[in-house]
């Protein structure tokens, strides 16, 4: 179900953030484009990080849950804001993830944690493979559809096959074997903050040298121009399923680290609200830009860890609000208004 | 005579009842600049597409270099060197005009697939984009984004895009549609410079530019051609003047 | 035997008509605005809590508890619609289904501290309260009038879009927004008059479907993915299309879920799933 292109508007869907012939600058030069904000963001990520594993052990256990999520918005941000394919249903390759390492230690004693995100990606990538074939078929609402009944469907199996997954109760006695046969998960959470960290670490430079290549930046083509793309040779519909495949492996593995290093996995890793929140989280940050959707899984961690704790209620209105006020009024999310700041001393500088 | 390049055979495509192409006959030899022209809804657009394979055909064939690609998609005809421009500007407007030749290099060289960077290749295909700007005028305008352009420079990225992909055979879609007169100068210009062993179809309404390029014209109405020849001889067939009448066509 | 197929053919009629009184309005203005209105739900759920105040707080007969809630969704549609859905026409798909989710999730926040979390029931007239025997087999009263009166709006949506200018106008728009435009439709008053339309509609089938689809505070979340999946089997645009889808998924779901409790609700992503694959416009897409 193609959209009509609305009138009067050039083919173009989502906010643009191209990392284009403009970013082999000096870092001065850096620092005042788009790369400017990405620095920035990325040096105060950096820094926080540090903190909180220096002085923050109360905090390390909601770091590793932060470090998660930023990966999981990253999976969705190369699909939804590079590629542009619009998703309602990724969390279930989140969840397959975590019930893949999940049933693995606890049905076959695949403790081992490093091979378990690998076989956790695995799983989700075919799961992709499989319904991205489908899903890539249609377009607009018929594809969110799509998305939303093959999460809706996975989520029914793992609440009727209770024997593999503990149904609604949870998967529960699940083992995780030291990291490199060396960290234990300690009840501090400082194994588990450090191995997400790096597990974050080696996604996002894998995400940015991935959307600086040629097969990066074909996908930004995609999502601009379509018709042009096919003219230009590209198989459109094979680059979009590898992309749907890479994302949901990545998403895999973000789900693969809540099982570790929570040692349970419960039936909301499936749940449509952990969708429609993984796409908050990037709109938040700022779709189309991989450091906009890392602020905005931090930011919104954070937010949801201060005030769920109040009343679910409020959670929601607050939630609401504030996605309504992005939509509204920041499209281009917290890194557009980043970027807006850095313009604003930069022509003060120059002033 | 050379073999041609491109040729279609008895091609036909109905839409229900309605034929809008009629058992065309066509052929394209090498180095040959050929002119589509016919009143409006004589399915020009239709057998561009049928050629690029947007529209699959009832029946017939396209012959792409002795190769049969009928059944082949549109990305798969382009990689064999069948390349078009569109008539109304489908560009990647928030990308730099620069940046919309480096797409086009990139699958071209095959590199789409390319899931790292590489800051040497990156240099190269630059390069290379900016010596086709070059060609076409617009290098000062390789870093704004295309939307910035005016309408008659956009036109031309259109072009540059379709020479980024080294055509054997270009499709031109009505070129100058949308410029003003007084700027068409700077597409003749550019397609007079076109490489001689291209082969060209062009599909357009200004007589003046077909007459003063075409080698060959074929005249298409309702589906089906209607004549074929050279400029002369379309000039001064009568069927296609009482076509034409009123539309003033003369060289 | 033939006493289980009666009872899943009746169940299952009563569950489509609940689906297809409360998405139809949907499928409107998708096909109408191009807006994927994801907090669709939540205008329904603002109709049940309508019925049900009006029933047990205010003590108002069911028969004006209905119509109350059409006019109020109504209203409350059309300034939603004038005051923020408006800007977000010709917005990309991301930001119009993001900025319905913030409608839906404020809504549920609201309707919890308005009026708890725990299910709402309205009160039905006793009319509707007892049995009715058809072919020897007693039927709730009430799934007969949930039948009747999604037949009936059918009915009413066919005069309105097939018979008076306000639909023609529809029609025109839906099919060529541009064209109507030209010819002096006025399409800004007739986006917030559908949008109205479809809101009420849907404010009218929360009320009427509580037996079926129970009101709580998520009902607009938990149910969105079956009004989602009527309007797209369905087709954007029409009205008779998610009629039609609604019956096959509301029979199918009840007929799986009564012969094979175990994998019942199976049956209905299955169902979508080949359907929107086999007819990716869905059964009667105006759009394509």
């Amino acid at each position: 179900m193609a959209r009509p292109i609305p009138r009067n508007e050039p083919v173009k869907s989502l906010s643009v953030s191209y990392q284009g012939a403009a970013a082999s600058s000096t870092w001065r030069g850096l620092a005042m484009g788009r790369g400017g904000s990405d620095l920035v963001i990325a040096v105060l990520l950096g820094l926080a990080a540090l903190a909180t594993l220096l002085f923050g052990e109360a905090y390390w256990l909601l770091a590793a849950q932060v470090a998660i999520t930023m990966i999981f918005a990253l999976s969705v941000d190369l699909l939804v804001g590079f590629a542009g394919i619009v998703t309602l249903g990724h969390a279930v390759f989140f969840g397959l993830g975590a019930y893949a390492v999940g049933i693995a230690s606890v049905q076959f004693g695949w403790t081992e944690p490093l091979s378990a995100l690998l076989l956790a990606g695995a799983v989700s990538a075919l799961l992709g493979a499989a319904t991205g074939v489908l899903v890539l078929r249609t377009r607009g609402l018929g594809q969110l559809m799509l998305t939303m009944a093959f999460a809706s469907l996975v989520y029914e199996i793992a609440n009727r096959a209770k024997p593999l997954t503990g149904g609604a109760d949870g998967l529960q006695g699940m083992v995780v074997s030291p990291v490199a046969g060396l960290f234990e998960f300690d009840i501090f959470g400082l194994t588990a903050f450090v191995y997400t960290l790096a597990v974050l670490i080696v996604v996002v430079i894998f995400a940015v040298l991935m959307t600086r290549s040629p097969y990066g930046r074909s996908l930004v083509g995609i999502r601009e121009n379509r018709v042009r793309m096919q003219a230009i040779g590209t198989g459109v519909q094979r680059r979009l399923l590898s992309i749907y495949i890479v994302s949901a492996a990545l998403a895999g593995i973000a789900g693969a680290l809540l099982a570790q290093t929570s040692q349970f996995v419960g039936l909301n890793v499936l749940h449509f609200s952990l969708s429609g929140e993984i796409l908050i989280i990037v709109a938040l940050g700022g779709a189309g830009r991989l450091w906009g959707a890392l602020l905005g899984a931090v930011v919104f961690t954070l937010f949801k860890d201060r005030l769920s704790a109040l009343d679910p209620a409020y959670w929601y209105f607050w939630l609401g609000l504030l996605l309504a006020v992005i939509v509204l009024f920041a499209p281009k999310g917290l890194i557009g208004l980043v970027d807006r700041l850095l313009a604003l001393f930069r022509s003060k500088e120059a002033a | 005579m050379s073999a041609p390049i491109l040729e279609t055979r008895a091609l036909q495509k109905n839409f229900g009842a309605l034929t809008v192409a009629q058992n065309i006959d066509f052929s394209l030899e090498p180095g040959t600049f050929e002119a589509l022209i016919g009143p409006n809804g004589a399915g020009k657009s239709t057998f561009v597409n049928l050629l690029t394979g947007l529209v699959q055909p009832t029946s017939g064939s396209v012959i792409l270099d002795g190769e049969d690609v009928t059944a082949l998609s549109i990305e798969a005809r382009v990689k064999r060197g069948l390349v078009r421009t569109f008539q109304i500007n489908t560009l990647f407007n928030s990308l730099t005009v620069a940046e919309n030749v480096i797409l086009a290099l990139d699958e071209f060289h095959g590199q789409g697939w390319r899931p790292l960077p590489s800051p040497s290749r990156r240099r190269l295909i630059r390069d290379e984009a900016y010596e086709i700007l070059g060609r076409l005028g617009l290098d000062p305008w390789g870093n704004r984004e295309v939307r910035e352009l005016p309408y008659g420079r956009q036109r031309l990225v259109e072009i540059a895009i379709a020479l980024a992909l080294r055509p054997k055979v270009l499709l031109l879609d009505e070129p100058a549609a949308g410029i003003p007169s007084t700027e068409t100068g700077t597409v003749i210009e550019v397609l007079e410079n076109l490489a001689s062993n291209l082969a060209v179809l062009i599909i357009e309404h200004d007589m003046d530019l077909v007459f003063r390029f075409a080698q060959r014209i074929t005249v298409l109405v309702q589906g089906a051609v209607l004549a074929r020849g050279t400029p002369d001889e379309i000039a001064n067939n009568e069927t296609v003047k009482s076509v034409y009448l009123g539309e003033g066509i003369h060289a | 035997m033939i006493t289980a197929a009666l009872t899943i053919l009746f169940h299952g009629l009563a569950f489509a008509m609940v689906l297809y009184i409360v998405s139809v309005g949907l499928g409107i203005t998708m096909g109408l605005m191009n807006f994927a209105n994801l907090a669709h739900g939540a205008f329904a759920a603002a109709g049940g809590y309508v019925v049900v105040m009006a029933t047990r707080s205010l003590g108002l007969p069911f028969w004006v508890a209905l119509p109350a809630a059409f006019v109020t969704v109504a209203l409350a549609g059309a300034v939603v619609e004038r005051l923020v859905v408006r800007t977000l026409y010709g917005a990309d798909e991301l930001r119009q289904v993001l900025f319905s989710i913030a409608l839906l999730f404020m809504a549920i926040a609201g309707f919890t501290l308005a009026f708890g979390p725990l299910q709402q029931q309205p009160e039905i007239p006793a009319a509707l309260s007892g049995q009715v025997t058809l072919g020897g087999i007693d039927f709730p009263a009430y799934r007969a009038f949930v039948i009747v009166a999604g037949v009936a709006i059918l009915a009413a949506l066919w005069l309105l879009i097939g018979r008076t200018r306000m639909g023609m106008r529809i029609r025109a728009a839906v099919d060529n927004r541009n064209m109507a435009e030209a010819v002096g439709v006025d399409t800004r008053m007739l986006f917030t008059l559908t949008f109205a339309l479809g809101t009420g509609i849907a404010g009218l089938g929360g009320g009427i479907g509580a037996d079926v689809l129970s009101i709580t505070p998520t009902y607009g979340q938990e149910y969105l993915v079956l009004f989602l999946i009527v309007v797209a089997v369905g087709g954007l645009g029409s009205i008779f299309g998610p009629f039609l889808a609604a019956l096959c998924i509301g029979v199918v779901d009840v007929a799986g879920k009564y012969l094979i409790p175990e994998f019942g609700a199976f049956f209905i992503y299955g169902v979508v799933i080949a359907i929107l694959l086999a007819k990716p416009a869905g059964f009667f897409g105006v759009r394509s």
